[in-house]
């Protein structure tokens, strides 16, 4: 283990989950600790932060994220969130999020009917969140998207609240913040990358910070992400 | 009956002899799957065996499930390419999908984890709607499989061709990373009689029932919609599990062997396990998990559901061998016992329903000497001497927006190319490379077919995918190490299909001897026509290649402005079978480049070298479309343009677009450029300066230039513009 001042974060893997080690891996790179969690379990471990990562949990059957929204694990998560504990869903992890009650909204296939990968620009919406207290609204940073399904979609009621209580987390943008059809890379409405809760300690992106920590592997612009996740985590340590 | 099962007369009298009796339903049914030439490579194998297959880094060669190589740090690269063409071109989703499938499989029996897919695909015109329709639904099966199962599709190629229109080429490359000690081959796991065959993962239905047989094994014909029901139907979810599962069994010591269900399903994996140990088998099909509780035993035998696997356990370990299944979700079950002897007994319902030599399915299958008859007619008039009249800007531009040239980024945007985190340079690059965790190595990976030279001449074709596959990888600085490849063909008991097989077989051995690339395994896909239509004689080559440190990798694009640009290599006349032939004049005529292996080898140790000082800022094969494109895709990528003059005496279209061999286009900071020259000198390689990179246009000095904005539209807006989405 490492020195008690380090923050342990927990990355659930589901069955099908894709991205559970490159997440573990972000959070080592970036000075915190990884603590692999079983989504059959119902031990959070200790840790000072959750991570739903990435993948297709139960082969996305169903519906994206449904199934996995019902593991024996989900109950600690949402009692963890409840006490006011930083979460963050990544892609599949933040279709589970919406699936299980914790966050507004769903994720519905993209426009173009296509799976994309490619490297997007978001522009920060607010501070005010686990993951963006390291970034200033306006900013903007460069993170990889890859999924079929990341079309962010809400009921008129929703997106108002979405909207109104400045819930909005990041929006696809040009580099320099502008937003756009041609900067969308899914047709998400209002361009909306991620969201959070109205506490701000529990968010969803369909984005990949994790995969964006390792320059040597593909673009920064997660680490900022990962160091206010870490940073949260600390509070939560009381460290 | 046996002709049903694509099994010759000649062939069905061997197994009377054999067994001496007349076989039983099922026996023939085993034969058939096992001995089709999917199975069996009856019609290649006396080529194949001429192939270099042995060097200093070859762990396993050939006859396993992959290669294997060694890569130092005691870890061992495993890979190995196969093709899925017959079932992708009736059912382009499922067909391709499940190819990506049973790839992985292959890598995961060798107790690799799978770390990177390619996938080589040929389709017809785009101006086609049924060749749009193939396209889109393999490119979504690949990625529908692919990026369910975390492994990142990091290559391949797509090119287009007439002959592809009936029969598509849909080749996946799998490549995989375990402890060299921990390898699962025959020569390192043991099987004992006593130990127990546990099939897990997926239960056994009726589906791809005759796949080898019927769909792989035969040409296509009016009857394909019928053979649907042959293609099987992938479950990626099922698939990640078994990854798992597999990789634990391997990782706790639990077996004494691994294989996968493919083709000829459990039939081959039963008696291939059997045969490799020496022993017989007990197989009970009662004890098979079913979907379909009425079938029969020949379809349990000789189904290919996928998603299974065939773990070889000691009855010690079975226990701890099963909760690791529970744990993953997934059912096993023991089928059958390994005996002394060498009979493969199979019972169903209390009876016994064959009893036959393991060995006479898996290694002693009919090998055929088929007759080759090289083709009466001459390539043409040679398109280098005739004269061209036209405008070279809009040659130039015609060029950068065929569908060969144009970019695939409508392609390889449906795949998940960075799962697992590794990737450090995936589509864009003339080789992927992918990070070694635990160490500071990558490895290039490139799959390289050259169908038009291979119309031409199926020697020089062959040997120029083996070339330029390690060209492909030598310009990002890794040292080529071997190969894998998948060999598309038409109908080998056409003599005029078997020549060229011969002659790719040959192209391919004097290549990798002269690179020192042994081949460490392969498949060969045959029957690829259908009516009148052949496909060209297509070897796709998957070289592996190796850099010590992956943050000394070269990357292919202009990185900034202020760089000199060198071509290194000699460009000669020779526009044969060039792309600007196909292109302006619609001609695939004359020869193909001749290639020098002796000055490819020095390019490729001059390009090591060079990249190994960090000499250069960017390295890029020269060849689709030649001099002027390989320029034009250095600058597209890396967005900064370039004035260059092209000296010689050859006419312009000729000097720019001449597709000569063994050339590389670089990049070098003027500090570098002394030690550059020197370097080529040293190696007998001419490195001629052509200018500098900047600017925001792509300037040929005296001929033409191009925005670098307009390159942009044009390269990346062709294929989406062909499939009728705007740019």
């Amino acid at each position: 283990m490492n020195d008690p001042g380090t923050p342990r974060v927990g990355v659930i893997t589901f069955p099908g989950s894709l991205d559970d080690r490159d997440a573990l891996d972000a959070v080592e790179l970036m000075g915190g600790e990884g603590v692999p969690l079983w989504h059959a379990e119902r031990d959070l471990r200790s840790v000072h932060a959750v991570i739903l990562p990435g993948g297709f949990s139960h082969g996305d059957y169903l519906r994206c994220g449904a199934i996995a929204a019902h593991a024996p694990i989900m109950a600690e998560v949402a009692a963890f969130a409840e006490r006011g504990g930083p979460v963050l869903g990544i892609c599949n992890g933040f279709q589970i999020l919406c699936e299980a009650g914790l966050l507004a909204g769903a994720l519905i296939r993209n426009r173009s009917l296509r799976f994309v990968c490619r490297d997007v620009w978001l522009r920060v919406e607010t501070a005010a969140t686990v993951v963006t207290s390291d970034l200033t609204p306006g900013e903007t940073i460069r993170v990889p998207v890859k999924h079929g399904e990341g079309q962010f979609v809400a009921t008129g009621d929703q997106l108002a609240r979405i909207e109104e209580g400045g819930l909005v987390v990041f929006r696809y943008s040009s580099q320099d913040g502008v937003t756009g059809e041609d900067h969308n890379p899914n047709g998400a409405t209002h361009h909306i990358a991620g969201i959070r809760n109205e506490a701000g300690n529990v968010v969803g992106l369909m984005p990949h910070p994790e995969h964006a920590v390792d320059p040597d592997v593909g673009p920064t612009g997660g680490q900022a992400v990962f160091a206010s996740l870490l940073a949260s985590a600390m509070a939560g340590a009381g460290a | 009956m046996h002709r049903e099962l694509g099994l010759i007369d000649e062939e069905l009298e061997a197994i009377v002899e054999r067994l001496g009796r007349a076989p039983t339903r099922e026996e023939l049914a085993m034969y058939a799957a096992m001995w089709s030439e999917h199975c069996s490579y009856k019609s290649s194998k006396v080529h194949l065996r001429t192939l270099p297959t042995e060097g200093n880094a070859v762990l396993v060669g050939p006859g396993q499930d992959a290669g294997a190589v060694d890569i130092g740090d005691g870890l061992a690269v495993v890979f190995k390419m196969e093709s899925h063409s017959h079932p992708s071109a009736i059912e382009p989703y499922q067909g391709a999908a499940t190819g990506v499938g049973g790839i992985v499989r292959d890598i995961i029996s060798m107790g690799a984890r799978p770390v990177a897919l390619l996938d080589p695909l040929m389709f017809g015109p785009l101006t086609q709607e049924r060749n749009r329709w193939l396209m889109a639904g393999v490119v979504a099966g690949i990625g529908g499989y692919g990026n369910c199962i975390g492994v990142p599709t990091v290559g391949g190629e797509v090119r287009f061709a007439d002959p592809h229109s009936a029969n598509p080429t849909v080749d996946v490359m799998c490549v995989g990373i375990a402890p060299a000690d921990r390898l699962v081959t025959a020569a390192s796991h043991t099987p004992q009689a006593g130990s127990l065959m546990v099939l897990y993962g997926a239960s056994t239905g009726l589906d791809g029932i005759g796949g080898v047989s019927v769909l792989a094994s035969a040409t296509l014909d009016g009857s394909a919609e019928a053979s649907r029901p042959s293609v099987q139907i992938g479950d990626p979810f099922a698939e990640k599990l078994l990854i798992e599962a597999s990789l634990e069994l391997v990782e706790k010591g639990l077996l004494e062997g691994l294989q996968d269900l493919g083709g000829a399903g459990i039939t081959c994996a039963v008696s291939e396990s059997a045969a490799r140990a020496g022993l017989g088998a007990e197989l009970d099909l009662d004890r098979v998990p079913l979907r379909d509780p009425a079938m029969e035993a020949f379809e349990i035998l000789t189904s290919e559901s996928q998603e299974r696997m065939l773990a070889i356990v000691p009855p010690s370990k079975l226990e701890e061998a099963r909760a690791v299944c529970r744990h993953w979700g997934l059912a096993s079950a023991v089928i059958a016992e390994l005996v002394e002897g060498e009979t493969l007994t199979v019972h169903h319902h209390g009876d016994e329903v064959a009893a036959v030599p393991a060995r006479s399915l898996a290694d002693e299958g009919p090998v055929y000497e088929r007759p080759v008859a090289a083709p009466d007619r001459s390539n043409g008039d040679d398109p280098t001497f005739r004269p061209f009249e036209g405008e070279i800007r809009e040659a130039f531009l015609a060029i950068l927006s065929s569908p060969d040239v144009a970019s695939k980024r409508w392609v390889f945007e449906q795949y998940d190319s960075i799962v697992q985190g590794q990737t450090v340079a995936a589509a864009g690059s003339d080789a992927a490379v992918v990070r070694v965790p635990g160490t500071m190595k990558g490895i290039a990976l490139s799959c390289d077919g050259k169908g038009r030279f291979g119309a031409l001449d199926p020697y020089l074709g062959a040997a120029h995918a083996v070339a330029e596959s390690a060209r492909n990888v030598a310009v990002t600085g890794a040292r080529p190490l071997a190969i894998t490849n998948c060999l598309n063909f038409g109908n080998p008991e056409r003599p005029r299909v078997m020549w060229e097989f011969a002659e790719a077989i040959r192209g391919i051995r004097d290549a990798c001897v002269a690179l020192e690339t042994p081949v460490t395994g392969g498949n060969v896909s045959f029957y690829n026509e259908t009516g009148e239509s052949v496909i060209w004689p297509t070897p796709v080559i998957g070289m592996l290649g190796l850099l010590d440190d992956h943050r000394l990798r070269v990357p292919t694009a202009f990185p900034r402005a202020g760089l000199a640009i060198y071509v290194l290599g000699e460009t000669l006349a020779e526009l044969g079978g060039s792309e600007f032939s196909a292109t302006v004049w619609n001609s695939v005529a004359g020869r193909p480049p001749v290639l020098n292996l002796v000055e490819e080898r020095a390019l490729l140790d001059a390009l090591q070298a060079m990249a190994s000082e960090a000499l250069l800022a960017s390295a890029h094969d020269c060849a689709d479309g030649g001099l002027a494109i390989a320029l034009a895709e250095c600058a597209i990528e890396g967005g900064h343009g370039f004035a260059v003059r092209i000296g010689g005496d050859l006419p312009p279209h000729v000097a720019l677009f001449s597709e000569s061999a063994s050339r590389a286009i670089v990049s070098v900071a003027p500090e570098h450029e002394a030690a550059l020259a020197e370097r080529g000198a040293r190696h007998g390689v001419p490195c001629t300066r052509l200018g500098e990179t900047g600017g925001p246009r792509a300037v040929f000095d005296g001929l033409f230039e191009v925005s670098v904005a307009e390159l942009v539209d044009v390269y990346e807006g062709a294929i989406p513009r062909l499939l009728g989405e705007t740019a």
